[in-house]
């Protein structure tokens, strides 16, 4: 299957900008602004006060003379979510004594009988009297649907002095596009279609140049030293899913090492700690050495599943280094606690080590015990170095221009940072506001 | 067909994701919450795959009197004995996964005593590593060694007596050069992970197709 690598990416962007235009344009009319502020409707405009039956035997009338009541309330769809909450404003007690929290309420507009009033909030009185309604799943917020709502003073004595019902008049609603990605959606855009061009460029043949990474030019020493020793080599996928891009990564180049193991005559181990992993990776290993013309000298024992207990898998693998000494350990993936189980071990055991890992607190550990590791996108563009095909090249000359792009970025914010420290003056401020992404949930 | 089904599938499947991160609308949410409820549907799957995988591995252990093939019983005993007590011995006669029967047993004074002792190994393996490490071989291993010596006496009680400009220089160690460091490395594994994510979208990176993919 042919595909024009530049036509598809330019395609869909063109796609996605009417829509994104009328996304926003949507998101305008929905977004809530201060007219849009649900004006309540008071439908007992005379507060309502009512007790929970007192306690048999407790003077409760007594020794409560009665609360202060929360005022209006006004209620706003939350911009930027699937129309599932809301966000709840009210007017606190003007003399707050005695009161130790807020009970909020809310029902469907339109339900009549007081059983299905569902308490949906409980507010201490000293903190913040706005809320996000919507977040308890077991009170979920309907898309379109009108809400009521009635908030009652708690004494510390759990007598309940409920304040007016008030029905809002906006419903939540669901919006077609998050406004506060943006700016992530431009990066990425332009992230994207600089990795395309540099497809485009390695596929009409534009010669590229990669650095060497002694990691990965080890490789082939590697599997040569365990043929020569005639000793097998231990190839380690990670302890992640399938829908871990440093998982796939460790499969893409499991094939790559696969087909030179199949070549060199050598015997693979490749023990599992996902079932699905192990089923791709199977199937990695049986194509290599299909590939190499040997498809008789694969055996069926050589990839397997292990166990989904991490510490188990240590246990597992760490009794194969030991019993079947590989002359050759490769730990490719994602790795957590355990790397460093891992990697002692196989350095106890005298193999040679190389390492690759995205996860920047494992490095150290690899680093400190393997002879070679891939520190972070290294491991991705392995399989680029050892296939030499020229997409592939082209992809990782697209994530350098990427970095290029934000190590000038950051050069150039820096420079003009420290000049804005120096002058004392605040002229950068719309500067640091355009690279400043907020927290998107 | 073998090769374009999967690519269509993935293609498909891997825009509609992109897309969907951007809009936040109640019917994005019940395609993604559906893909994300297909995951362990297809693991479930996978699990009797693996389990039938490590059984035929032992066996054939066994079968052939391979090396060590003793060790293949420890192996399938408790992977089978296990589910034999929890979901086929009668409660009655110590079965199910309640509290006090044998599974409950077997995983509170066996499993989870040698999975803990494993964990444990981790320290010492720290302490053979560090000293690995943090060996003056050259200038840059004897400003690691520094570095690290003021970072670990700052975490510490003693490194407060021994004065306050230890763990403050041990802080700034931390938030500084270090975060830097960490920071560049993830901004390069984020870009890692975009070419990766649209060499497997559009086909360019087949090999976790396996056979199919050529």
């Amino acid at each position: 299957m042919r595909i024009n690598w530049i036509g598809i990416p330019a395609a869909l962007i063109l796609l996605m900008i009417p829509s994104l235009s009328a996304a926003q344009d949507s998101v305008e009319n929905l977004t809530p602004t201060d007219d849009t502020v649900s004006e309540v409707v008071t439908e007992d405009a005379a507060a309502e006060e009512t007790e929970t039956q007192p306690v048999a035997g407790e003077p409760l009338l007594e020794t409560d003379p009665g609360l202060d009541i929360p005022g209006m309330i006004t209620v706003q769809d939350k911009p930027n979510n699937a129309g599932n909450q809301l966000v709840v404003t009210f007017e606190p007690a003007v003399n707050p004594e005695g009161i130790h929290c807020y009970n909020v309420y809310r029902r469907v507009i339109g339900e009549e009988s007081e059983d299905t009033w569902n308490l949906v909030k409980v507010i201490p009185a000293d903190e913040p009297s706005e809320f996000i309604d919507g977040y308890d799943p077991e009170y979920p917020i309907e898309p379109g649907i009108l809400y009521e709502y009635k908030i009652a003073s708690v004494s510390l004595e759990d007598a309940e002095y409920f304040g007016p019902v008030y029905g809002a008049t906006v419903a939540a609603e669901g919006e077609w596009f998050h406004t506060d990605k943006v700016r992530l959606l431009i990066a990425a855009s332009l992230f994207i279609l600089l990795i395309f061009y540099y497809f485009g460029r390695a596929q009409r043949g534009a010669k590229m140049y990669l650095r060497p990474i002694a990691g990965i030019e080890a490789i082939d020493e590697a599997i040569g030293r365990a043929t020569e020793m005639g000793k097998p080599i231990l190839y380690v996928p990670g302890i992640s899913t399938i829908s871990d891009v440093a998982t796939i990564a460790s499969l893409t180049i499991l094939g790559r090492v696969a087909r030179k193991i199949a070549e060199y005559q050598t015997r693979i181990i490749v023990p599992n700690y996902d079932p699905i992993v192990y089923t791709v990776a199977e199937e990695v290993v049986k194509q290599a050495y299909l590939e190499a013309g040997r498809p008789d000298s694969y055996d069926q024992d050589s990839v397997f599943f292990l166990t989904q207990s991490q510490f188990a898998y240590v246990a597992g693998v760490n009794g194969i280094m030991m019993r079947d000494r590989p002359a050759t350990n490769f730990y490719l993936g994602m790795f957590y606690a355990e790397s460093l189980i891992l990697a002692e071990t196989g350095s106890l055991s005298g193999a040679i080590q190389i390492a690759g890992t995205d996860a920047v607190t494992q490095l150290p550990f690899f680093i400190t015990t393997c002879d070679y590791t891939l520190i972070g996108e290294e491991l991705y563009a392995a399989s680029a170095y050892l296939g030499h095909e020229p997409k592939q090249i082209g992809a990782v000359k697209g994530q350098d221009a990427c970095k290029a792009i934000v190590m000038s970025l950051i050069t150039l914010a820096l420079v003009l940072g420290i000049l804005d420290l120096v002058a004392n003056t605040h002229t950068l401020d719309w500067l640091r506001n355009l690279v400043t992404v907020s927290i998107v949930e | 067909m073998k090769r374009t089904v999967p690519l269509m599938i993935v293609m498909v499947g891997g825009i509609l994701m992109m897309v969907q991160y951007f809009i936040p609308h109640q019917y994005s949410q019940v395609i993604l919450d559906n893909y994300v409820e297909w995951a362990p549907i297809v693991g479930a799957f996978a699990l009797i795959l693996g389990v039938g995988s490590l059984t035929r591995l032992h066996t054939h252990k066994i079968r052939r009197k391979a090396k060590n093939w003793q060790y293949s019983w420890a192996v399938l005993i408790p992977l089978f004995g296990m589910p034999f007590f929890a979901l086929i011995v009668p409660q009655s006669l110590g079965g199910g996964s309640e509290v006090h029967g044998v599974h409950d047993f077997l995983f509170m004074h066996i499993q989870v005593p040698i999975q803990s002792t494993m964990f444990s190994l981790l320290a010492f393996y720290i302490a053979s590593a560090a000293f690995r490490a943090f060996r003056a071989k050259s200038a840059l291993a004897t400003i690691l060694l520094l570095a690290a010596v003021i970072v670990m006496l700052g975490q510490v009680p003693i490194g407060d007596v021994l004065g306050k400009w230890l763990p403050n220089t041990g802080l700034w160690i931390l938030r500084y050069p270090n975060l830097a460091a960490k920071r560049a490395i993830m901004l390069g594994v984020g870009f890692g992970m975009l070419a990766t994510n649209l060499k497997i979208i559009f086909g360019v990176e087949r090999n976790w197709l396996g056979g199919a993919g050529k």
